[in-house]
């Protein structure tokens, strides 16, 4: 491990810049923006989950008064294929799709037409005139029915991708992805014991608070401006441009504020079409989703069918695995197959494994990116299967996989060979944790499990601009969900050795500043972090030459010291140093305003594994489950804000604990949601969960400055075996489905006697 | 010569072949070579990252290749 550096405000826990404005209501969220002459936009969703578009008749909502514009599919261009990033992006003609249906809706809530009126209940007036003529299609929405070679087609122009031979007919599995070492009948006949199981996790939805929302206004000249919440202006933006066949330099997107979006406001779904309505209306059209409306069409992420096999030796070395793991892409092709194969066996040293997956068309919304997509889902078998091996052997579970834990230099399953992580740490410190060591309450039972993140680099900007009294002011393009921007500041102020309190950040927007990718990934404080930190270093470099100049010496004659310019020693000494703000203040007679700017495309992320632990008490009567005690353990590199990165291990706590007790989509045999509600889908509340203990391990990532890894994705990985195991010391056998709700663990109870 | 891993959506381009010994300066280089013995395997190397020596490059273009450089190519992940 690398030695601790003793930094000056990196690792301190200063107030959010954004904290007041949020917390006394001033902070303008998506639906905030109002503009003079607004008008108001909805759009008419389908009735049924698989269905040709006979025909639309707009004409009485045209008619009525109030009504300013009327589009359907027919409105937008055809549009071609491409990728849009980000997992749960995919091809761009399938999002344009998504946005408005054209001669198919693929489930129930899809997109058939959209109005803008003069009030949002005359607006809902006209979507109840339009009239939609449906000829209705079978429908599929078990993914292992959808795999089937008779199951009805959601594409026939869809083939799968991914085999060694291209197929002849088309079928519902749009890609498959193998990854495999070794050879597994030689691993398993080396096992002493061997696991098997099949496991269901259910499809669920990221939960944000702010639904999505939008108001978009066009000038006369085809000019668009809009502002919405969202992950990533620059990435929505280019979306929509392709979707509706614009120039980027024709579309503005300012991000606002965001309440919450872990990876479901990456890709457009109101914005393409508040473009079009403004500009058939002439007006300024605002969108907002209602919360029904978040379930029904927004990208929730896969359900999946996992199937896992482990063999392990007497002493706990793993000698094979193997996986088979179905996943829901919802309408269109997108599930997280590939992070999920490579993730699923990521924190061990295996020879011999395969691991395959299927991304596999179901009549359900699109999913879209949630928090380490493909992970949890991925990860919980193998967990759980760890977990049955740890319990035939009489072996301490974290006991087992530190005996086969991955540490720097393992070749990882998907390929290249580990830099330095964390794992190991993040094991021994679970192990001698006091939640681990106390005795478990009694009645209740305790689970253990991994878990594991990539994280991304990708390309940010920024730039710094120094103030004629030395306060500074950062400007990038990364929406700020996880207080990114006191991290930004925390960063500067290192870098540039100015007080915390003397830096400002804020998020440009897409006229403003450079381009940045999504705040996803993990990848914002690592990517532009490391823009901020090279802009403040073009700053340092300037000032030094500004401060020779001043000098009459050579700038190799200077150095950079606590915010100042300094002789180098040994010469010069009778020169005394010069600060940013003195040099800011006669910038004018050196050059003019100081300001420093990087674009960069950030290489070597670093991974993240993590270690939870829970206790979890059963309700044998009810079904009910309390969580009495949970403890995040995880690797973040350095933490340049310890509380935010705290923040980070307890919403992914919080939202792995949900998944894994309450949330699920619920479909009836129509394919149409029965729980499109906080009441009725059941995200855990403060009430729910016990106060989050959290352990930040810090294993600093070299690629990086500070050592930055992401923390914010690894999180969510784990909680879901955690609390399988958990339930399995409760009850005494395996409930290998979630959630965990108490329907299913009185069930499981009653059958198991 | 950097040994070359390829993932197994590449292997219906390399004939099943799944390392290959390539001498090249750095990944547009790798790029052209693969492209000359595989033919058609371009398209999709083009959008996957690639790994070099355990370090992973999600749009690697220029990124150099040492003498005994180890090269997998991933599925790009970009996370939530």
């Amino acid at each position: 491990m690398a030695e601790a550096v003793d930094y000056k405000y990196v690792g301190s826990r200063p107030v959010r810049p954004d904290g007041a404005d949020k917390v006394t209501g001033r902070a303008q969220y998506g639906a905030d923006i109002n503009l003079p002459n607004q008008i108001y936009g909805r759009i008419l969703r389908s009735t049924v989950a698989h269905a040709r578009i006979k025909s639309i008749d707009t004409s009485a909502a045209e008619a009525m008064d109030g009504v300013f514009a009327v589009v359907t599919g027919a409105d937008f261009p055809v549009g071609e294929h491409g990728e849009i990033g980000g997992e749960g992006g995919g091809d761009v003609a399938d999002v344009a799709q998504n946005v408005m249906a054209r001669d198919k809706v693929y489930y129930h809530g899809h997109a058939v037409a959209a109005v803008a009126a003069r009030s949002q209940s005359i607006a809902d007036a006209a979507l109840a005139a339009i009239k939609v003529e449906y000829e209705k299609l079978p429908l599929v929405l078990n993914v292992l029915d959808a795999m089937k070679d008779d199951s009805p087609l959601l594409n026939a122009q869809c083939f799968t991708k991914g085999l060694a031979e291209k197929p002849t007919k088309p079928s519902n599995i749009a890609n498959v992805m193998t990854l495999a070492r070794g050879n597994l009948d030689e691993g398993f006949a080396a096992a002493d014991v061997i696991h098997e199981s099949e496991h269901v996790v259910p499809m669920s939805h990221q939960g944000y608070i702010e639904p999505h929302a939008c108001t978009a206004t066009v000038n006369e000249d085809g000019r668009a401006t809009v502002w919405l919440c969202t992950q990533g202006h620059f990435d929505t933006r280019a979306q929509t441009a392709k979707i509706l066949g614009k120039s980027l330099a024709d579309l503005r997107f300012i991000a606002t504020e965001i309440g919450g979006g872990f990876g479901g406001k990456t890709v457009v779904y109101l914005e393409p079409v508040a473009v079009k309505l403004a500009e058939k209306s002439g007006r300024p059209v605002k969108m907002a989703m209602t919360r029904e409306e978040v379930f029904r069409a927004t990208g929730p992420t896969s359900g999946s069918v996992a199937r896992i096999k482990v063999g392990a030796k007497k002493d706990g070395t793993i000698t094979a695995a193997q996986a088979w793991i179905a996943m829901e892409a919802g309408a269109f092709a997108g599930a997280p197959i590939g992070p999920g194969a490579m993730a699923i066996f990521a924190p061990y040293k295996l020879e011999h494994f395969k691991v395959e997956t299927f991304d596999v068309l179901v009549n359900k919304p699109k999913v879209a990116a949630y928090r380490a997509p493909g992970a949890p889902q991925t990860m919980h078998c193998m967990e759980v299967a760890l977990n049955e091996i740890a319990i035939k052997l009489g072996m301490d579970p974290i006991d087992l996989r530190l005996k086969n834990a991955a540490e720097e230099g393992t070749q990882a399953p998907y390929g290249p060979k580990f830099p330095v992580i964390g794992f190991k740490e993040c094991l021994e410190a679970a192990k001698k944790h006091p939640n681990y060591t106390r005795p478990v309450p009694a009645g209740a039972g305790r689970g253990v499990a991994a878990g594991f993140w990539f994280n991304v680099g990708m390309q940010s900007s920024a730039e710094v601009y120094v103030n004629d009294d030395g306060t500074v002011n950062v400007v990038e393009g990364s929406p700020d969900i996880g207080g990114s921007r006191a991290s930004m500041c925390i960063m500067a102020a290192e870098t540039l050795g100015v007080p915390y309190d003397r830096v400002r950040a804020m998020v440009g927007d897409t006229d403003t500043t450079g381009f940045c990718n999504v705040t996803g990934g993990s990848r914002t404080t690592f990517a532009t972090g490391m823009a901020v930190i090279q802009a403040c270093e073009d700053i340092i470099a300037q000032c030094k030459q500004r401060a020779a100049a001043t000098w009459g010496i050579d700038a190799d004659q200077v150095d950079w010291k606590d915010g100042q310019v300094v002789p180098k020693p040994g010469i010069n000494a009778e020169l005394k140093p010069l600060t940013l703000a003195q040099l800011a203040a006669k910038a004018a007679r050196t050059g003019g305003p100081i300001a420093g700017r990087a674009s960069l495309n950030a290489q070597g992320a670093g991974p993240s594994f993590a270690v939870n632990i829970a206790d979890l008490a059963v309700d044998r009567e009810t079904g009910k489950v309390d969580v009495l005690a949970f403890t995040c353990i995880q690797d973040a590199g350095t933490a340049i804000h310890p509380s935010y990165v705290e923040g980070q291990y307890q919403g992914g706590a919080a939202q792995g604990l949900g998944w894994a007790l309450n949330e699920e989509y619920i479909f009836n045999k129509d394919g149409i949601m029965e729980n499109a509600g906080f009441l009725d889908y059941r995200v855990p509340v403060a009430s729910d969960l016990p106060m989050i203990d959290t352990v930040i391990i810090e294993v600093p990532n070299p690629s990086h400055p500070y050592g930055v890894r992401g923390v914010g994705e690894t999180g969510i990985v784990a909680p879901l075996a955690t609390c399988t195991n958990a339930m399995r010391d409760a009850v005494g056998f395996l409930i290998p489905d979630l959630p965990l709700s108490p329907p299913r663990v009185l069930a499981a109870i009653d059958a198991h006697g | 010569m950097a040994r070359v891993h390829f993932p197994d959506n590449i292997l219906p381009y390399t004939g099943g072949v799944r390392e290959a010994v390539v001498a090249a300066r750095n990944v547009r280089d790798l790029l052209r070579e693969l492209e000359a013995r595989y033919p058609g395997c371009h398209e999709t190397l083009d959008r996957a990252s690639v790994a070099i020596d355990g370090q992973i490059y999600q749009d690697a273009f220029l990124e150099p290749l040492g003498t005994n450089s180890d090269v997998h190519f991933l599925p790009r992940i970009e996370g939530g």
